[in-house]
């Protein structure tokens, strides 16, 4: 078993990058973040903030959104890995679990795994090893395996987008919003396995997530990202006692729990922007 | 047997065999639509693309060789020597492989994740570049074909079904050697789409090109497999049609025949396309026979067709094809 706490070296190293989609649309503006081994990060904001973005940007997902990555560095493991092809991405370890899913609807469950295992070249025996080992940890998928992923639920397709992306055996996980449209119960499940894949396989992850409360649990550390720009970051412990964050993002204040309604835009504005 | 039957029975058997000759071409359309979502107009061309390049080859005839008198008023037209039929094949298959690398460059690469009503449009281009770059490359006239497979009455089928029915049935022996050319086609392709590796990433990328992508296959690489494969197949297809009617322009048109296979047997299914064309192969033929004394001729033209329609009005998918899955 594997060192539960992220460790002090820097897997993943985004540096100042700007994010452009057809050549106009300035998505990012300056997005910096460190990833350390073996921890949990999460990426937190509303809707358009450029989470997404940036995940796509480090697997280089965006450049078939007609998206580019203008300025600034991603540094894997030491090297840039700015318009690298998502294959060889995925090949030294970096994998993408998209938001929405995106399971191959026609082809079963366990089909969708072995894709999954697409790149690996250590032969059918080891890819079998794998495929027991994602069956482990999602017990749910096996009794589903034979089943088109098109016909299954939500919960388990997130279970089989997150084990497709196992499959090829990655040092990282990009994983774009798994909450979305799941059942709070099925929800907490999800970042349960997420967690004990880290703790248990060693695996990073970098999350993207509008569930702060979810995500924070579950987080070592955390950035929360506003209109293109990372406005926040500290260790997950810090940002759930942050007054801003607990009231922006958690919904409360000082005298507890309060209504949408009553924060005020301008003040955050001011407070955090300036 | 009545004789009415017997003949019946005739156009059936002949309907059948017409059809595995229409399945050949729905055959090419069904690849590229699963591996890409694209409806490929270009296919039919694609056939005579690589029927074309199989003659030139074959006669030893120097491509280009209009446009290079033209221009240099030199009199080029033949190498001067034949090019045996087992080397024109898979030189013929080469330059097929060497299309879709070219298509892939220059038309699908710059097409990632676009609408699948643009990449359609971008193959009635490729289609119309094609037809005119072929008649550039191997001239316009018609040409004849053969590749040494047998043709004309196969007296085998006359003879035995003389002897148990008193009456020999006509059957051409190139439409047999068809049916089992596309017999063995359908598994292969078929053992290969389900159970290899690289099969499986071609179904996965024609359900979502972005995930496949984010699992790490190559888009580009799997393009240009699938055309590689559709030329391949076109070329069977070509090698058949143009046996049968020799290699002229008119062969792209059989393109035109093969949407109502494909209406039929469902866009996404291999043995679709088969159970598809024999179907209208053999509908057509028998519909010609019993209704021609009645209305008199011409029903092949427009059979294929009605029964598209029909189809389109009460089962869509056609009958084998994939179930569009919505989950609400």
């Amino acid at each position: 078993m594997l060192d539960a706490s992220p460790t002090q070296t820097t897997l993943l190293e985004v540096n100042n990058i700007e994010v452009l989609y057809n050549h106009v649309i300035l998505a990012l503006k300056g997005v910096s973040l460190d990833v350390p081994k073996g921890g949990i990060t999460a990426i937190l904001g509303g809707n358009g903030a450029g989470k997404s973005t940036t995940l796509k940007a480090i697997s280089n997902l965006i450049h078939s959104e007609r998206g580019e990555v203008t300025k600034g560095s991603i540094l894997y493991e030491g090297r840039n890995v700015v318009g690298l092809d998502p294959a060889d991405l995925v090949k030294s370890g970096v994998v993408q679990v998209m938001e929405g899913r995106h399971c191959f609807e026609h082809l079963t469950v366990e089909e969708n795994l072995l894709t999954g295992a697409y790149t690996r070249t250590d032969g059918r025996g080891a890819v079998a090893a794998e495929l027991d080992l994602v069956y482990e940890y999602f017990p749910r998928l096996k009794e589903r395996r034979k089943s088109q992923a098109g016909y299954t639920s939500g919960g388990e397709q997130q279970m089989t987008a997150i084990g497709r992306a196992l499959m090829s055996r990655p040092s990282m996980i990009l994983l774009d919003e798994p909450s979305m449209g799941l059942a709070p119960q099925l929800v907490e499940q999800i970042f349960e396995i997420v967690s004990r894949l880290n703790r248990e396989q060693g695996v990073t992850f970098l999350l993207a997530e509008q569930n702060t409360n979810v995500a924070l649990r579950y987080a070592h550390t955390g950035f929360i990202m506003e209109n293109g720009r990372i406005v926040m970051e500290g260790n997950a412990q810090e940002l759930r006692e942050n007054p801003d964050v607990k009231e922006f993002y958690l919904g409360m204040s000082d005298k507890g729990r309060k209504s949408f309604r009553d924060v005020r835009s301008y003040r955050r504005r001011k407070r955090w922007l300036a | 047997m009545p004789d009415t039957l017997l003949f019946a029975l005739e156009a059936s058997l002949n309907g059948l065999t017409a059809g595995v000759m229409y399945a050949l071409v729905a055959l090419g359309f069904v690849l590229i639509f699963k591996a890409s979502g694209i409806f490929n107009f270009a296919q039919g061309v694609l056939a005579l693309f690589a029927a074309l390049t199989l003659v030139g080859f074959q006669s030893g005839q120097i491509p280009f060789s209009h446009l290079i008198n033209a221009m240099l008023g030199t009199r080029l037209h033949h190498f001067g020597w034949n090019m045996p039929t087992v080397l024109a094949i898979p030189a013929t298959v080469l330059v097929m492989i060497g299309l879709a690398i070219l298509v892939e460059r220059f038309i699908l690469k710059h097409l990632v994740n676009q609408e699948p009503i643009i990449l359609f449009m971008a193959t009635i281009g490729l289609a119309y570049f094609l037809e005119g770059f072929g008649d550039i490359m191997w001239g316009a006239e018609v040409k004849a074909l053969d590749v040494g497979l047998p043709k004309g009455m196969s007296s085998a089928v006359d003879e035995a079904t003389f002897a148990w029915f008193g009456y020999g049935f006509y059957i051409d022996r190139l439409e047999i050697w068809a049916a089992g050319i596309a017999a063995v086609l359908v598994a292969v392709l078929t053992v290969f789409s389900q159970y290899t590796k690289q099969g499986r990433a071609l179904r996965a990328v024609a359900d979502d090109h972005q995930a496949a992508l984010s699992v790490g296959i190559s888009l580009r690489f799997i393009w240009v497999l699938t055309w590689s494969i559709a030329g391949i197949v076109a070329l069977v297809a070509g090698i058949m049609w143009g046996s049968k009617s020799g290699v002229q322009f008119s062969l792209s048109l059989i393109a035109l025949k093969a949407l109502p296979v494909l209406i039929l047997g469902g866009f996404t299914s291999i043995p679709g396309a088969i159970v598809g064309g024999l179907i209208i192969g053999v509908g057509e033929k028998l519909f010609d026979f019993f209704m021609n004394p009645i209305i008199g001729g011409a029903t092949e033209n427009w059979f294929a067709y009605m029964l598209a329609l029909i189809f389109l009005l009460f089962r869509p998918q056609g009958l084998f094809g994939e179930r569009i899955i919505e989950r609400v």
